[in-house]
């Protein structure tokens, strides 16, 4: 075995499968709620009503697995990354997944505030309802509106970001960081 | 292929060739551009021509004029309290708190005149609006608005916005274009007959005495789960009084506001909610149609209003969004495409006069004209 093998079979260390679970199911709604946002301030059809009744609950399940996958990370440190990244990209990979982290927390946040605000019934399906969070106040309302949008553009940028970058350690670097999260086999996910 | 084969060998040494690396890095660049271009068409960026919530409210800015921090339709109100007591008899069609026997529920609601202008002189041929917000104790809201007219003139937020365009007042004239609205009534034949309808109701001498009706149907849904679609009317228990050739003279430019505030001083106004109970084949997504007159109507309660409030002042009604999609459980859309316009305008509409609000003129009807009672 030569050294570089030794080192990428150290590198191939997996986030753990209950990471991995909650890394994909998030993806999945994540990007569905960036689509069902973009998406229901730029229609007035009968798909408006259907996205918007998407949208709120989505948003809150998001808000809970976003605390339990906190909770897991502390629990289940992600494996490290390959000692060859250069600090920069380890720096930007840290950077943009801590803000991923906060995206998910503040933006089901803001939405359940700024409704708390307008004021209107956060209604999640037929009777299950959430209280308001915040007082009455229009002002404040249209600030934290303001605040979804732009954040949710950031968020997409932040998403396209880790998305590239996944894909360059995938495709171009193959240094099993991909792999880490992105494989599904119970056996070691560079075996070929 | 040649390259994979490259590529697989050096795969084994960790290297990809100058070349292979840039097929990848290519295949990558494409991958992300279809995202963004996915992100981009259902943003609608794509499809300009795409009726939105923003096209909507431009058309209202475009014909009534940039007025910050009022609502874009239904411009010039004022805001009301009271309370509706439920008789319990719309409670076999709807298991909605608000319409159970003997309950008692808090209405914030608002009085307006159709059209963008907010110091509009009030006319009797103007659409009149009553919106109310029920708070039941129990928290499931519930907000409607409803107009003094039998019909909608159009059914589709496309017919809205071309009707719009099309009755928009001609600069020179002031009134518009009579070839547009021709072509606007022959594509739209609904709105033709609607309008007929319109047209031939009697107008009544103010708010106190108008009957208010949802014109969208709606879905009630009992405990049992059994869906019914319906619409509601607020008729008034005011003797009505048809409205007075003399009256549309009126100089007082507040005169229907201003005949309701002295109204209210006087005595508490109350209204009827009826829901007339539609029956299979009934338009549920036309709310051009009327429904046939013999259909069952349900006297679900009585609403008494005993107090009113300029929108400047402590007006309860002025930062509310009377949405038609806040429904409470046992009250549900119907397939009518006009609730989802109504709703999405709405939203954008308030969003954009939350973030004017520093900015507002005066309401036509001041503090001080409420203080005054009026101008009977």
């Amino acid at each position: 075995m030569s050294e570089q093998q030794a080192r990428l079979l150290e590198q191939q260390a997996r986030f753990p499968a209950i990471s991995r679970f909650l890394h994909w199911l998030m993806a999945i709604m994540v990007l569905s709620m960036l689509l069902i946002g973009i998406g229901m301030v730029a229609t007035e059809s009968n798909r408006y009503h259907v996205l918007v009744s998407i949208h709120k609950p989505l948003g809150i399940a998001i808000l809970i697995l976003v605390i339990i996958r906190f909770v897991n990370r502390l629990l289940n440190p992600p494996p490290p990354l390959p000692a060859s990244l250069p600090g920069w990209q380890r720096m930007a990979a840290e950077g943009s997944h801590y803000l991923l982290y906060a995206l998910m927390l503040c933006m089901p946040l803001i939405g359940w505030g700024m409704l708390s605000a307008e004021p209107y019934p956060v209604v999640l399906a037929g009777s299950l309802r959430l209280p308001p969070i915040l007082p009455q106040n229009a002002t404040l309302y249209a600030w934290l509106r303001q605040l979804h949008t732009v954040l949710a553009y950031l968020f997409f940028l932040t998403f396209l970001v880790h998305f590239g970058a996944a894909l360059l350690h995938g495709l171009v670097r193959r240094d099993g960081v991909f792999e880490s999260m992105a494989s599904f086999g119970r056996s070691s996910p560079r075996r070929r | 292929m040649a390259t994979d084969s490259r590529e697989s060998s050096d795969a084994k040494s960790g290297v990809l060739t100058p070349a292979a690396t840039a097929a990848r890095l290519a295949v990558i660049g494409a991958v992300m551009l279809i995202v963004v271009v996915v992100f981009a068409s259902v943003g609608g960026w794509l499809s300009p021509h795409r009726l939105t919530q923003d096209r909507i409210i431009q058309a209202f800015q475009e014909i009534s004029g940039a007025h910050p921090g009022f609502r874009h339709n239904h411009a010039k109100g004022l805001c009301f309290s009271g309370w509706f007591d439920s008789s319990g008899a719309a409670a076999s069609l709807s298991k909605a708190e608000i319409l159970q026997a003997g309950g008692r529920t808090q209405v914030i609601g608002r009085f307006a005149l159709a059209g963008g202008m907010p110091a509009q002189a009030d006319t009797p041929a103007q659409v009149r609006s009553m919106a109310l917000r029920f708070i039941p104790p129990g928290g499931g809201e519930w907000r409607t608005g409803m107009n003094n007219i039998p019909v909608f003139p159009v059914n589709s937020a496309q017919g809205f916005y071309d009707q719009l365009l099309a009755t928009r007042p001609d600069p020179t004239t002031g009134k518009p274009d009579p070839a547009a609205v021709q072509a606007f009534l022959a594509h739209h034949p609904e709105t033709a007959r609607a309008t007929a309808l319109i047209k031939a109701r009697t107008v009544s001498s103010g708010f106190a005495d108008s009957t208010f009706n949802s014109l969208n149907a709606f879905r009630f849904v009992n405990a049992a789960r059994v869906t019914t679609p319906v619409r509601w009317a607020m008729e008034p228990l005011q003797p009505i009084a048809e409205e007075a050739p003399a009256q549309g003279a009126h100089a007082d430019k507040n005169y229907l506001f201003d005949d309701l505030i002295a109204q209210l001083r006087q005595h508490p106004l109350k209204w009827r909610l009826l829901v007339t109970v539609g029956q299979a084949g009934d338009p549920t997504s036309d709310a051009t149609q009327p429904w046939p007159m013999e259909r069952q109507r349900v006297d679900a309660g009585t609403l008494t209003l005993d107090a009113v409030s300029s929108e400047d002042g402590p007006g309860a009604c002025t930062d509310i969004n009377y949405d038609p999609l806040v429904l409470p459980p046992g009250i549900e859309a119907s397939d009518d495409p006009l609730l989802s316009a109504r709703s999405a305008a709405y939203s954008l509409s308030f969003t954009l006069r939350a973030e004017e609000k520093a900015r507002k003129a005066p309401s036509a009807v001041t503090p001080q004209e409420v203080r005054d009672g009026g101008k009977l």
